[in-house]
């Protein structure tokens, strides 16, 4: 129900905007969002764009993930190119 | 070549380490609820139950906005339907809901003018283009979809549609939360947080909850990365007997969340008691047009008189929606209650706790 798709804003007019889903091109409303731009990438939810999604937070938290996974490496005595 | 959001939270490497770590942090045994159905197909469809130790149960909660939805309020739908002049629309996976009668299906089927939509702007476009003909629509969501319905009420009004109004089912997660941590018998470690409701209402929606029960607390997103995240996150606050409320979705969650959806939906929309299928009435969990929206209300618009209804017998949808059971431990599960025919809100909806274990378990 709440399934919703991260969709890259590709035109924007009015209101509305062209998101890109993985090549298929729809609709979203802006009505409940502020504050995007085209090349944005949005979570769109029964036609809305919900929420704009934040790089620099997607970024960290991958990065953070893979210290874990250097950190997990080095205590299994395993190099980087094993894993 | 930047991110697309979805392969990247996929990454086999950081899944093992990930799955690697919580088998080497998890010592007690440990009860976390989602409260999400698209975590609850999530967590099937990538097979993170089979991934994690044995000393981890995952119980899905009242978090499929189908499965919560009241009989009385499938009723209410229903009689819509029977009315002349009357369109209803609807999201698809309310249809084959049973009311204690029947289902919208079923009356589409014995020609009813019953309609699915995507989105609520095509139930106020239908409305426009029917002008001699109501439109009601169905309004069964979370945080997630109610400001959507409130921007399709301020459409309405703003094309001067006198034809369109809804029926409010819509319900808000902290309440359901906190009734559910007040229920004697309920034993639940940890809450993976709904990732689409908490874009609207951002982290600092569920303290107040929080600060009363000090259950962990982490919202998650949706891809495999995302869940393991939270679970990890969920696992450690057990284990250093520090529980906290944490945010693993930080790429899409605020602590303030999307004012601007939050202004929409409070514009529009006032707190109201809910009935929660299985659970019961829980206070202010509800969300209905306002004095000033009361004419988009279908109740004061049309004067539907039902009766009472009580939930099918045997049917264990509340016990399973609060962590008390599971699907297999249902007497009716699999026997007379299948996809096909679903006894239980929790077997109709695809997100339903007990159509996803008939699907994967």
């Amino acid at each position: 129900m709440c399934l919703a798709v991260p969709s890259k804003i590709i035109d924007i007019q009015d209101s509305i905007a062209r998101v890109d889903v993985d090549g298929v091109v729809r609709e979203a409303s802006l009505l409940i969002l502020d504050d995007v731009k085209i090349g944005d990438y949005v979570i769109v939810h029964a036609g809305f764009a919900i929420s704009k999604l934040d790089e620099q937070a997607a970024l960290q938290t991958l990065s953070d993930m893979r210290s874990m996974l250097a950190a997990d490496s080095a205590r299994n005595g395993a190099s980087a190119a094993d894993v | 070549m930047g991110l697309k959001y979805i392969e990247e939270f996929r990454d086999a490497d950081l899944a093992k380490t990930l799955i690697t770590c919580i088998r080497q942090e998890s010592k007690k045994p440990l009860r976390l609820m989602e409260v999400c159905g698209t975590h609850t197909m999530a967590i099937f469809r990538h097979g993170i139950r089979s991934v994690l130790p044995d000393s981890i149960t995952l119980l899905s909660g009242p978090g499929c906005p189908v499965c919560v939805t009241a009989q009385k309020d499938i009723d209410v739908f229903v009689a819509f339907s029977r009315l002349e002049n009357v369109i209803v629309t609807t999201f698809g996976d309310l249809m084959k809901v049973p009311g204690s009668g029947t289902t919208l299906a079923r009356q589409k089927a014995a020609g009813a003018d019953v309609r699915i939509v995507y989105s609520v702007f095509d139930a106020v476009a239908i409305a426009k283009q029917n002008p001699k003909k109501q439109v009601v629509f169905c309004a069964v969501g979370f945080e997630t979809t109610i400001p959507t319905i409130a921007a399709g009420i301020l459409m309405a009004e703003e094309q001067q549609l006198d034809n369109f109004c809804i029926h409010s089912a819509n319900k808000l997660t902290p309440p359901a939360l906190a009734a559910l941590m007040e229920t004697e018998g309920v034993n639940i470690d940890g809450f993976m947080l709904p990732g689409h409701v908490s874009v609207i209402t951002g982290t600092d929606a569920y303290r107040p909850v929080f600060e009363t029960h000090h259950t962990p607390s982490v919202i998650a997103g949706f891809e495999p990365l995302d869940i393991l995240q939270a679970i990890r996150m969920l696992v450690l606050q057990n284990e250093t007997g520090i529980p906290a409320l944490e945010n693993a979705y930080t790429r899409a969650v605020t602590d303030q969340g999307n004012p601007k959806a939050k202004a929409v939906m409070h514009q529009v929309f006032t707190l109201c008691d809910a009935v929660w299928r299985g659970i019961g009435t829980i206070a202010d969990s509800g969300m209905q047009p306002n004095s000033a929206y009361s004419r988009f209300d279908a109740g004061a618009r049309f004067n539907l008189d039902l009766p009472e209804v009580s939930e099918p017998k045997g049917c264990a949808c509340g016990d399973i929606l609060m962590g008390l059971k599971t699907p297999d431990t249902c007497a009716l599960y699999k026997r007379t209650c299948t996809p096909m025919t679903p006894v239980g809100p929790c077997m109709v909806s695809s997100e339903g706790a007990c159509a996803a274990y008939y699907k994967y378990a």
